[in-house]
């Protein structure tokens, strides 16, 4: 093991170009032995470039990346690996067609001969119980039947097994944005234990609580540069958002939404969930945005899912009197065209809106697009690229554009922001008030507290029943926590 | 913020062991599909013609399983991988024109060919990854080459199966039909290849998530060529054993193995997909298909010229079945 302060690994005047675009521009970075290095900036300020050079998954343009010491000239994912620097990604990189133990075996090549299957079964086992106490995965479960949730605890126990190789960094990237509150702290805790082990983290994360919490010094990344790099404990929130360029502070948005509390409009949701056994129901009106809290996956996504079919078909306990859009939360699977261009996949929710005669006209394709591009600030240089050249902020922000645009009056977003920046998401709860104001509905499920300082109204799920109505003057996160772990009232 | 948690309460979110529980059997319940087909098939024949459950029967009807189990492994293995091989009829047909032939002729000449077009399966792995082609065109096209190649070796319907290879199939072991322990073994050895060495996994993760798999180090490059590769060992065994079968070769022999592949794999509860596939689903399917085929709808008294439509519209009900199981699931 490497003495405690000596650098695992360094990177010197990394630069890396994506065609015109200039994703790293120069970029020194190092982390240290027994340190968690917290890395913030807003999505597309190259974190994930950075990243994914650490892991080997891209070679820098120029720089020089140096591990323990050594410099590394044909820097690899094998050769990482070797060296013990293993990363979770951002997108869940688990073969849903696998067991668990299966995809353990896929991170390790040692696993195999006879009695693979076990070995690989225990490894990941084992690890599971450490790192979540009481996480009720096992070994044998095919991964595309676990939640979003326990596939992100899967990938991330998996990250932190060792056969062969040592074990010296692991990179996170977002590795709470699925969990809920007490998986997420079991996970903190075990990178601080890790982490006083002598080993090594980078905590890659929009939570800046997490980030101020629990690492020892942070990096912040500005358009494809570093642009401070201090101690953990010399950063408090506003220094962190103001070295980001990130916007204003969140009181802002609870004064507003408290000042511009709507007249009560029109009926636009009333809906009962299917497990709800007591009178407890949703109701929303025209202009209120209504906040779906609890601990992930309680049923706020099937409710959601129900009114989404309740627009169409009707549906008992359940009335929806306006056109409906939904925002998905798994962008990846059940948000985007991947083959598509940003334009195609704004315009599929308006087609009604874009035909000409038979045919879709480009031109109003292209005309929706640029409008939204422009009030929601899609950042490229040509809306007729494909979805995938956007940054994972920015496709949100085209998924949201793609429901904005549209006729609906009620607008479902399922965590639509996990895993987004702090920038973009401000911005988009901007949007979303405005047009709230302007009389639409939104039904908000986030597992981020936080975002719940935009609602008017907020529900709170517990095992698919709605357990607590609070109305803005009486919410507060205590309040949140006490319905979600309480008995169900 | 995330608040901070110091209590553990436990989990209790949908999707925990009882609804997983529930998954599995769902899970359970389409793996056994492809049996349940087959033994309602048996069924019907059965009480159609109780002659026909005999060990002569059963030899007789499952004459052609074993090329149709070979050939629908074959394609298997390229679903695996998320590929779709249109060419494996006209290559059994073309393994079936050397088997005739060359491999009789000369043998070395015959085993170096077959060799070679393992070879070829390989190449067009390793093309369709590194130019990012579709397989379906590439198979097409390849499709084509090979019926010109057996029509060249072999322009009107002759030669002669090697002996070794017809006192092969005509091996005709106590009590239980050779067909039946053919189509058992060949279900087996892929079983235990494909589902449960080590780097079966990794064929069936290219076919998942290839991008994931990368990122772990492996190549890509080299799954795709180990799973054509397969496939052309498997077409080659298949027409091999065809011509054992028929002891003379037909450059058309083979033509309509493609689609029964293809159906096969996906009535023994593969998916197109998602590297989702079943070697032993696979070759019940393919042994269902082979029963369907021709001697139900003989029983059933269809005259021939209706047969291929029946066979259609077999092969509709039991994926719809299928499609309603799966759907159940959700």
């Amino acid at each position: 093991m490497p003495e405690a302060g000596a650098d695992i690994i360094r990177l010197d005047g990394a630069e890396k170009h994506f065609g015109a675009v200039r994703a790293l521009a120069g970029v020194d970075f190092h982390v240290r032995a027994g340190e968690c290095v917290g890395l913030v900036g807003h999505n597309g300020a190259g974190k994930s470039t950075l990243m994914h050079m650490l892991s080997g998954t891209l070679v820098p343009d120029s720089g020089r990346i140096t591990v323990r010491g050594g410099i590394e000239g044909n820097y690899s994912v094998p050769r990482a690996q070797q060296l013990g620097i293993r990363c979770v990604f951002q997108e869940l990189s688990l073969c849903p067609n696998l067991s668990i133990a299966e995809n353990a075996r896929i991170n390790h090549p040692a696993l195999r001969g006879l009695g693979w299957r076990r070995k690989a079964a225990d490894l990941i086992a084992a690890k599971l119980d450490e790192i979540f106490p009481g996480h009720s995965i096992s070994a044998s479960d095919v991964a595309s039947d676990l939640s979003i949730g326990r596939r992100q605890m899967v990938e991330v126990a998996r990250a932190f097994t060792v056969t062969q190789d040592p074990l010296e960094l692991v990179i996170l990237d977002e590795p709470t944005s699925s969990l809920d509150a007490h998986t997420a702290g079991q996970l903190l805790a075990f990178v601080r234990r890790f982490v006083a082990g002598g080993k090594s983290c980078i905590l890659i994360s929009h939570v800046l609580g997490e980030v101020l919490g629990n690492a020892d010094r942070i990096v912040v990344m500005r358009d494809g540069k570093v642009v401070a790099s201090d101690a953990a404990k010399a950063f408090d929130r506003d220094r962190l958002v103001t070295t980001m360029g990130g916007a204003e502070a969140r009181e802002k948005i609870a004064a507003e939404i408290a000042t511009q509390k709507p007249e009560t409009g029109p009926l636009r949701v009333r809906a009962r969930p299917a497990r709800q056994e007591d009178g407890n129901e949703l109701v929303a009106h025209a202009g209120e945005i209504i906040g779906l809290a609890g601990l992930a996956g309680h049923g706020q996504t099937d409710l959601l899912l129900a009114i989404f079919a309740a627009a169409a078909r009707s549906k008992t306990g359940i009335e929806v009197t306006a056109p409906v859009a939904l925002v998905a939360g798994d962008r990846q699977s059940d948000g985007i065209f991947p083959q598509w261009s940003i334009a195609q996949n704004i315009g599929i929710r308006s087609l009604a809106r874009l035909r000409n005669g038979l045919l879709i006209s480009p031109q109003r394709e292209a005309e929706l697009a640029t409008f939204w591009q422009k009030k929601i600030g899609i950042r490229t240089p040509d809306m007729n690229n494909n979805i995938y050249s956007l940054s994972g902020g920015s496709q949100q922000k085209a998924l949201f554009a793609r429901a904005l645009g549209s006729d609906a009056k009620i607008v479902l977003m399922d965590d639509p922001m996990r895993g987004v920046d702090i920038g973009t998401k401000l911005e988009v709860y901007d949007l979303v008030r405005e047009e709230a104001g302007r009389g639409r509905t939104f039904l908000w499920y986030t597992t981020e507290t936080e975002e719940l300082d935009n609602c008017h109204q907020v529900y709170v799920f517990k095992n698919g029943r709605i357990v607590a109505n609070l109305g803005r003057d009486e919410l507060t996160e205590e309040k949140i926590i006490q319905s979600s772990f309480g008995d169900a009232a | 913020m995330r608040p901070e948690m110091t209590a553990a309460p436990v989990e209790t979110g949908p999707k925990s062991s009882s609804e997983r529980s529930a998954l599995a059997r769902a899970r359970l319940l389409r793996g056994l599909l492809p049996a349940l087909s087959l033994v309602l098939v048996l069924l019907a024949i059965a009480w159609l013609n109780p002659r026909a459950i005999s060990y002569f029967g059963f030899s007789l009807m499952l004459n052609l399983a074993i090329p149709i189990a070979l050939a629908t492994i074959a394609q298997m293995f390229v679903i695996a991988g998320n590929e779709l091989d249109l060419s494996i009829g006209t290559f059994v047909g073309f393994v079936g024109c050397v088997t005739a032939t060359w491999l009789k002729d000369a043998p070395l000449v015959g085993v170096a060919i077959l060799l070679g077009s393992i070879g070829v399966y390989a190449l067009l792995g390793a093309l369709i990854h590194l130019r990012n082609l579709p397989s379906i065109v590439v198979t097409l096209g390849m499709s084509f080459v090979w019926q010109g190649l057996a029509i060249l070796i072999l322009p009107k319907p002759g030669g002669k199966a090697p002996d070794w290879l017809l006192s092969l199939m005509a091996f005709k072991p106590p009590f239980v039909p050779f067909p039946i322990i053919a189509a058992l073994l060949i279900a087996a050895v892929v079983h235990f290849g494909l589902m449960r060495t080590s780097y079966g996994v990794i064929l069936r993760g290219s076919g998942g998530n290839a991008a994931a798999l990368s990122r772990a180090g492996w190549s890509l490059l080299k799954t795709k060529v180990v799973l054509f590769a397969l496939t052309g060992l498997f077409g080659v065994l298949s027409g091999m054993a065809l011509i054992g079968i028929t002891t003379s070769g037909d450059a058309n022999i083979g033509n309509g193995y493609t689609l029964l592949s293809i159906a096969g794999v996906i009535l023994g509860g593969g998916e197109f997909v998602g590297g989702r596939v079943s070697p032993i689903g696979a070759v019940i399917g393919a042994l269902t298909l082979a029963l369907s085929a021709s001697p139900l709808l003989t029983f059933m008294h269809i005259p021939p010229d209706w047969q291929v439509a029946a066979n259609g519209a077999i092969l509709i009900i039991v994926l719809a079945a299928r499609v309603l199981i799966s759907r159940r699931e959700r």
